[in-house]
């Protein structure tokens, strides 16, 4: 920059000591910036957990609440439902959950806490459309004799079964995300909060 | 020539400046107690309590919400079971069931919302809360006001005196004096169920607490302002001397 | 052997002018040696429009102009500063940076104006200097006034009502350019939305220009300095001027000091006293804007104080035409005449040092007149204000007005012919 090169000792360390604190301060004040870019108070107050009751739900029956602008699934599921997950094992591309699309308490055989009620995100993993329940088992849910019933996305044509595992040489790559949830009472569901930090 | 214009400048520049003594006197004089604001938790949750208890009915506070509360030392749980009546969540803003066209018609003005009314009644006479504090105490029985009710600093004022089972009743004892301005003096006729000073502490904490609602963040910026001036101080003494070691080569 | 860093530079400046750029304004730009404190306002000025800029930047991602209720019967855009406040993480920061950066702005413009009166920094030929100043000067107003009915309060409703229909006085064409203005039979959304637009891009846009064109016409000459001696008239041997020395180094480590200096005081304003004791942030203005309920005093903001009470000096009527019209008139003249400095200063010298008595007793009037105008325009009128205004408003213009004739009588010393530190 100067023509001079020889800078005395004391100049220098002016220089390196009056730059390092105005880095100090330029990094200080880049940081109510970068905050202020941070969800503020009313979108965590949107994105806050929701309760559900799910004492009016009837086996076989399913409720959608809103969570995050996003819809959030409860199936309470009949013993017939929870059974078709033996037979859609050997079907599904992730039998076992092992990519992470849910809870660690969800990583089981039925994705869920509790066997009986399913919460899963209505959401098709493939492109982002919601899928259609198809409950029915057989011919009459219009997906063929074998179907043991399940979920299936209209866009495009992907299959889940009755835990939200997605069918194998689907379009969507993965099982339905399941939220962070838990149980505050038998009736009562907390969508978006499972009390782990 | 030029002497005397300048003794002749010389006077037109002391009128100029004693002139505006003269004529720049304020208006009508406004005579405020000063409030003893408080930052303690335990003032403003007490403050808190009274404003939930006796002021969101028909108040709003409507840019607060209730999880903001934590800040001065509640708990989400206490929050919800003793300051929260009609069944929001605890994310949401204060807001008030009755409708401003409502309150209009009761009332004949909107109740205003309280979030900013720290900030919105500072005046030359003094700060907002002594303003409150002033107002909140100086509410007298009046028959001839629909509600019954008038204030000294707040001529014919459309609210009624929501804590007058806290104070008790004044009455008003108007003076006139020689120069025909009339002085108000308030009397305690009856005793409500707190003492004179209790509902002086009782108002103090009410006002101490609009006062932190109408800025929640006022204690973190002043804690803030202190870091913010010491570090400057130092960079300043930095930067001046590197100046000062460059600027060696031309003096 | 070349690095690589300098390396890139040469390739750089075989396509682009950056290293001559950064010798002709930086490193080979010779000012005076003698610049003194008033020297600092013009870079602590484009710091602050700097600071507007990027904490506006911020702001505009969170606030609404919008000025319908909201569902608690609230003005969105009003509601938005508040969420500003209180929601948006640093938000308060923010808010407080850009609020008491308005006024930092107009106090270290009025004092990088007032150097300039007292060093003659205008006279020939640094006249466009001055005339792009003034029009700076002007875009500064026309962005804080315009930017003060963003937060959609009581006093900026209402100032904004009666700045407006001040234009409708205008004879003949009045009453449309309100209504163009405002786009709108009173101010409303529409009025809050353009704006919203010409303070956040149209008059920044503007400003910018303006700056630049500032500087360069500044380079092109060169600066003045405190002694109002011509430092080009005496050159060494390489042609450079004898009191003059390279921009930086010597001044960019000044005015970093200066900066620093400058923050503290902003700083101590920003996290200890943002509302100005209600000069900064008024406090009606954290009352919603009301169509229905003037407030019981209406005050522009501090900075505007001084040229609103020349307008409202103007009680009389003429030609036929209200009062009104001439007290817009009068304020409109009472800028735009600062333009005019450099053909009515005939004084054979340029800076106050060497001028006489005469021009100094005049200058302190001047000023003084200035503050009381400023003072008395937060103030409601009376007939004791009003003849103090009109007073003070003469002698305003008569700084102005007979400066031809009091600049040739004074009598002034001798300017030095080299540069002297005092």
């Amino acid at each position: 920059m100067s023509v001079d090169q020889k800078m005395d000792s004391g100049r220098r360390q002016l220089l390196v000591a009056t730059s390092a604190a105005g880095g100090v301060a330029a990094v200080a004040t880049a940081v109510p910036f970068v905050a202020s870019l941070t969800p503020s108070e009313r979108a965590k107050a949107a994105g806050a957990p929701v309760e559900a009751d799910i004492g009016k739900l009837a086996p076989g029956e399913m409720m959608t609440v809103e969570w995050r602008g996003k819809p959030v699934w409860i199936l309470r599921r009949t013993p017939e439902m929870l059974a078709s997950l033996e037979k859609t094992e050997g079907l599904v591309s992730d039998p076992a959950s092992d990519k992470q699309m849910q809870p660690e308490y969800a990583k089981n055989k039925h994705r869920s806490v509790n066997p009986e009620y399913l919460v899963a995100v209505g959401i098709c993993t493939h492109l982002g459309c919601s899928p259609t329940d198809k409950f029915k088992v057989g011919a009459e849910s219009g997906m063929g004799a074998e179907w043991p019933g399940g979920f299936l996305c209209p866009c495009h044509g992907s299959q889940f079964d009755l835990a939200g595992r997605v069918y194998k040489s689907m379009p969507a790559p993965d099982n339905l995300e399941i939220p962070p949830y838990k149980f505050l009472a038998d009736t009562k569901l907390l969508i978006g909060d499972d009390g782990k930090a | 020539m030029s002497i005397r214009v300048i003794k002749t400048l010389k006077r037109l520049a002391a009128v100029v400046l004693f002139a505006p003594a003269i004529v720049l006197a304020s208006g009508a004089e406004l005579h405020l107690d000063k409030a003893p604001v408080s930052t303690e938790p335990a003032a403003l949750q007490n403050g808190a309590k009274v404003f939930v208890n006796y002021c969101l009915n028909c108040h709003s506070a409507s840019f607060a919400r209730y999880n903001t509360l934590q800040q001065i030392g509640l708990d989400e749980q206490q929050i919800r079971d003793n300051l929260m009546f009609t069944g929001e969540r605890v994310g949401d803003l204060m807001r008030v069931a009755m409708k401003p066209a409502e309150s209009k018609t009761w009332f004949g003005a909107t109740p205003p919302d309280l979030t900013l009314i720290a900030r919105q009644r500072a005046s030359e006479f003094g700060s907002g809360a002594d303003w409150l504090y002033t107002y909140l105490r100086q509410f007298y029985r009046d028959p001839a006001r629909p509600t019954g009710w008038n204030n000294v600093i707040f001529a014919n004022v459309g609210m009624p005196h929501a804590l007058w089972q806290l104070q008790g009743e004044q009455i008003a004892k108007v003076s006139e004096h020689e120069d025909g301005t009339k002085s108000i003096e308030l009397e305690l006729a009856k005793p409500g169920k707190m003492s004179v000073e209790e509902y002086d502490k009782t108002v103090a904490d009410l006002v101490s607490f609009l006062v932190w609602m109408g800025e929640p963040v006022a204690e973190k910026r002043k804690t803030i302002g202190i870091v913010v001036l010491i570090f400057l101080a130092g960079l300043f003494v930095l930067s001046y001397a590197l100046k000062k070691n460059y600027w060696k080569d031309i003096h | 052997m070349t690095t690589k860093s300098q390396e890139l530079v040469h390739w750089i400046d075989a396509r682009f002018p950056l290293t001559s750029t950064w010798k002709a304004h930086l490193s080979e730009y010779y000012a005076p040696k003698n610049f003194n404190f008033w020297y600092f306002f013009g870079s602590l000025a484009l710091l602050v429009l700097v600071i507007q800029i990027v904490t506006g930047i911020f702001l505009v991602m969170h606030y609404k102009p919008d000025a319908a209720l909201n569902a608690s019967g609230v003005p969105v855009a009003f509601a938005s500063v508040e969420y500003i406040m209180r929601e948006v993480p640093g938000g308060w920061l923010i808010r407080y940076l850009h609020s008491t950066g308005a006024s930092a702005f107009f106090i270290v413009v009025y004092l990088h104006m007032f150097r300039g009166l007292l060093y003659g920094s205008y006279r020939k030929p640094r006249e466009l200097i001055w005339i792009f100043g003034t029009l700076i000067f002007l875009a500064l107003m026309a962005e804080a006034f315009m930017g003060y009915l963003l937060p959609w309060g009581q006093m900026s409703f209402w100032g904004a009502q009666v700045i407006v229909n001040l234009f409708s006085a205008i004879p003949v064409i009045g009453p449309d350019l309100s209504l163009i203005i405002r786009g709108d039979f009173v101010v409303s959304d529409a009025t809050l939305n353009r704006f919203f637009s010409f303070h956040v891009i149209a008059v920044p846009l503007v400003l910018i220009g303006l700056v630049v064109a500032h500087i360069v016409a500044l380079h092109e000459v060169g600066s003045n300095n405190p002694d109002g001696v011509e430092i080009k008239k005496k050159k060494d041997a390489n042609g450079l001027p004898l009191d003059g020395i390279p921009f930086h180094p010597y001044y960019t480590v000044k005015d970093i000091a200066g900066v620093v200096g400058f923050l503290i005081f902003f700083s101590a304003i920003v996290f200890f006293a943002p509302e100005g004791g209600g000069y900064f942030l008024e406090y009606n203005n954290f009352i919603p804007a009301d169509p229905l309920k003037t407030p019981p005093h209406i005050a522009p903001v501090w900075y505007f104080t001084p040229f609103y009470s020349i307008l409202r000096a103007v009680t009389y009527p003429l030609f036929g035409v209200d009062a009104k019209f001439w007290g817009v008139v009068a304020m409109g003249a009472s800028v735009v005449i600062i333009a005019f400095l450099p053909w009515l200063d005939r004084s054979p010298v340029k800076s106050i040092r060497y001028k006489g008595g005469l021009f100094k007793a005049i200058l302190a009037v001047f000023l003084v007149a200035f503050f009381i105008l400023g003072y008395l325009g937060v103030l409601p009128p009376t007939p004791g204000r009003t003849l103090l205004a009109q007073i003070c408003s003469v002698l305003y213009f008569g700084f102005f007005l007979l400066m031809p004739w009091y600049s040739k009588l004074d009598k002034c010393k001798p300017e030095p012919e080299r540069v002297t530190f005092k």
